[in-house]
């Protein structure tokens, strides 16, 4: 995937993207307000509270919560190529890519159920979604 | 109503459109000179200056001002309105008198303009950056859908706000497109994003702006009528579009016209004349909405049945707005200017009876800073 943007890591945002490199989908869970957030950071951005939390596997699942086709040319991009916010059966909302389903608003359906998948960017991956494979949602 | 701070001088560059003649700030100065022109003021009288992108401090010693107060708040488009209520509290507390609010920006030729920010490691960079996102119109667009179908608004709704304001624009001598629209037009342009077409989304222009504030007490010492900022509020959110709690609405919009609303202790119902920043025109919608103008999810059809057009029951974006008249890439200050001109009586498109003004500014890569003002004509 030459050409595409590399994410550039902090100390604080390394275990996701370590987790990524794994093919793991990793966010964080406070045990205080009982919910997952992304994007990665020290505290929780609910109740500020650092110590209650910690890292989990995401399932990996998701739904197609909306998107854009983009016809824009884009670092290692060809058009068109899918934006998409997607939100994970935990509960936060992703920006990603769809990948594995063409970029034609026909056969994109809002709230189709999604899995994770990741794309190497150079020495990191970052995580996209593709059409679930699970037989029933 | 008090007013917070008075508007006695307000102007745009001589011209609009490509300008690779003016670097950025030379476009803010131009407009800082006409602006001052209008308040019967010179450079001398100027002792706070704010600008966004643009250093004040660089504006000012380009100008020749050496300001005791500058403001260099830059949160995307919106910023110029977050001057203003920053000014107006400057002034209040006895910081400045004669504060500058000013824009210049080569958005278009790009001379003398900053790159567009990015940090390598910041949180939109790693975490929604290396998706193909290419600037707001990658972003700012991904709720579009989620909305046309929570609403079941059709593309020839969302082509309807772009037609709304070419009408406005065929008024406008001054808007840089000018030339009929139809909705078929619209739906038959070039797909941009999709479900955006290219009439969908902003101009990309260059040009400037600029606004001269001072004290309420000495409003009237100065050629023109003020307007008065009678209310101002800011609101600000995620700047990744995934953190927004919600995207068929923009929370921003929702809590700074709130605000506004209640500090002016006005409604709806009281404003003559609106201004809703538009990018990209699910904009216009969406602030209809959660500015309480119409109800939820009735505001494609509202601007469909021409309501928001000349003749229409409710005057938006009169100038034509950032899809027709210009958009620089900060477009705020543009919307601030067309409100100062309705008040004014001095607009190209003018309307019979504009007593109250409302202008709804946002900021960000997507709806991450909401600004508002609400302004009167002094009485």
């Amino acid at each position: 995937m030459s050409g595409k943007p590399v994410p550039v890591a902090t100390p604080e945002t390394q275990p996701f993207w370590d987790g990524c490199q794994l093919r793991l989908l990793r966010i964080q869970w406070c045990d205080r307000c009982q919910q997952h957030f992304f994007y990665p950071r020290v505290a929780c951005p609910a109740c500020g509270s650092p110590a209650s939390v910690r890292w989990v596997d995401a399932s990996g699942r998701a739904t197609l919560y909306s998107y854009v086709i983009s016809q824009l040319p884009a670092p290692g991009y060809e058009p068109p190529f899918i934006i998409a916010i997607v939100q994970l059966a935990e509960g936060p909302r992703m920006l990603t890519n769809l990948v594995g389903i063409d970029a034609d608003p026909g056969v994109l359906t809002l709230d189709m159920p999604l899995e994770v998948d990741f794309e190497p960017r150079g020495e990191m991956a970052v995580p996209v979604f593709r059409p679930s494979t699970a037989s029933a949602a | 109503m008090t007013p917070l701070v008075s508007i006695v001088g307000a102007a745009e560059t001589d011209e609009l459109g490509k300008l690779p003649g003016m670097s950025a700030i030379e476009l803010a100065a131009q407009a800082t000179r006409n602006a001052l022109a209008d308040a019967g003021l010179t450079t001398g009288d100027v002792d706070g200056i704010a600008s966004a992108e643009l250093s004040p401090v660089d504006l000012a010693d380009y100008l020749g001002v050496r300001p005791s107060w500058v403001d260099t708040t830059s949160v995307g488009g919106c910023s110029y309105l977050a001057h203003v209520r920053h000014a107006a509290a400057a002034i209040a507390a006895g910081q400045a008198t004669t504060i500058v609010v000013a824009h210049g920006e080569s958005g278009r030729s790009r001379v003398g303009q900053p790159p567009w920010r990015h940090t390598p490691g910041g949180l939109v960079e790693q975490f929604e950056g290396p998706y193909g996102v290419v600037g707001p119109v990658s972003t700012f667009t991904l709720g579009a859908l989620r909305y046309m179908r929570t609403y079941g608004v059709t593309p020839e709704k969302l082509a309807a706000v772009a037609v709304a304001q070419r009408r406005w624009a065929e008024l406008t001598p001054r808007a840089l497109r000018r030339k009929p629209l139809t909705v078929d037009d619209v739906l038959s342009s070039r797909m941009v994003v999709y479900p955006f077409h290219l009439p969908e989304c902003c101009l990309v222009t260059d040009g400037g702006g600029a606004l001269v504030l001072v004290s309420p007490q000495r409003c009237r010492d100065f050629p023109k009528r003020a307007v008065q900022v009678v209310a101002a509020a800011e609101a600000y959110d995620s700047p990744t579009a995934a953190g927004l709690a919600d995207l068929t609405s923009s929370p921003v919009f929702a809590r700074s016209s709130a605000a506004a609303f209640a500090a002016a202790g006005l409604s709806p119902a009281d404003i003559d004349h609106l201004m809703i920043y538009d990018a990209f025109a699910h904009l216009p919608l969406f602030g209809l909405e959660d500015l309480g103008f119409v109800e939820r999810g009735g505001a494609a059809d509202f601007v469909a049945d021409w309501r928001t057009a000349p003749g229409g029951t409710l005057p938006l974006n009169t100038n034509g707005g950032g899809l027709s008249y210009t958009h620089t890439g900060m477009y705020g200050m543009f919307a601030i200017q067309e409100s100062v001109r309705q008040l004014r009586g001095e607009a190209a498109a003018q309307l019979e009876r504009v007593e109250t003004s409302f202008v709804q500014g946002v900021g960000g890569g997507t709806f991450t800073a909401g600004a508002s003002l609400v302004l009167c004509r002094d009485s």
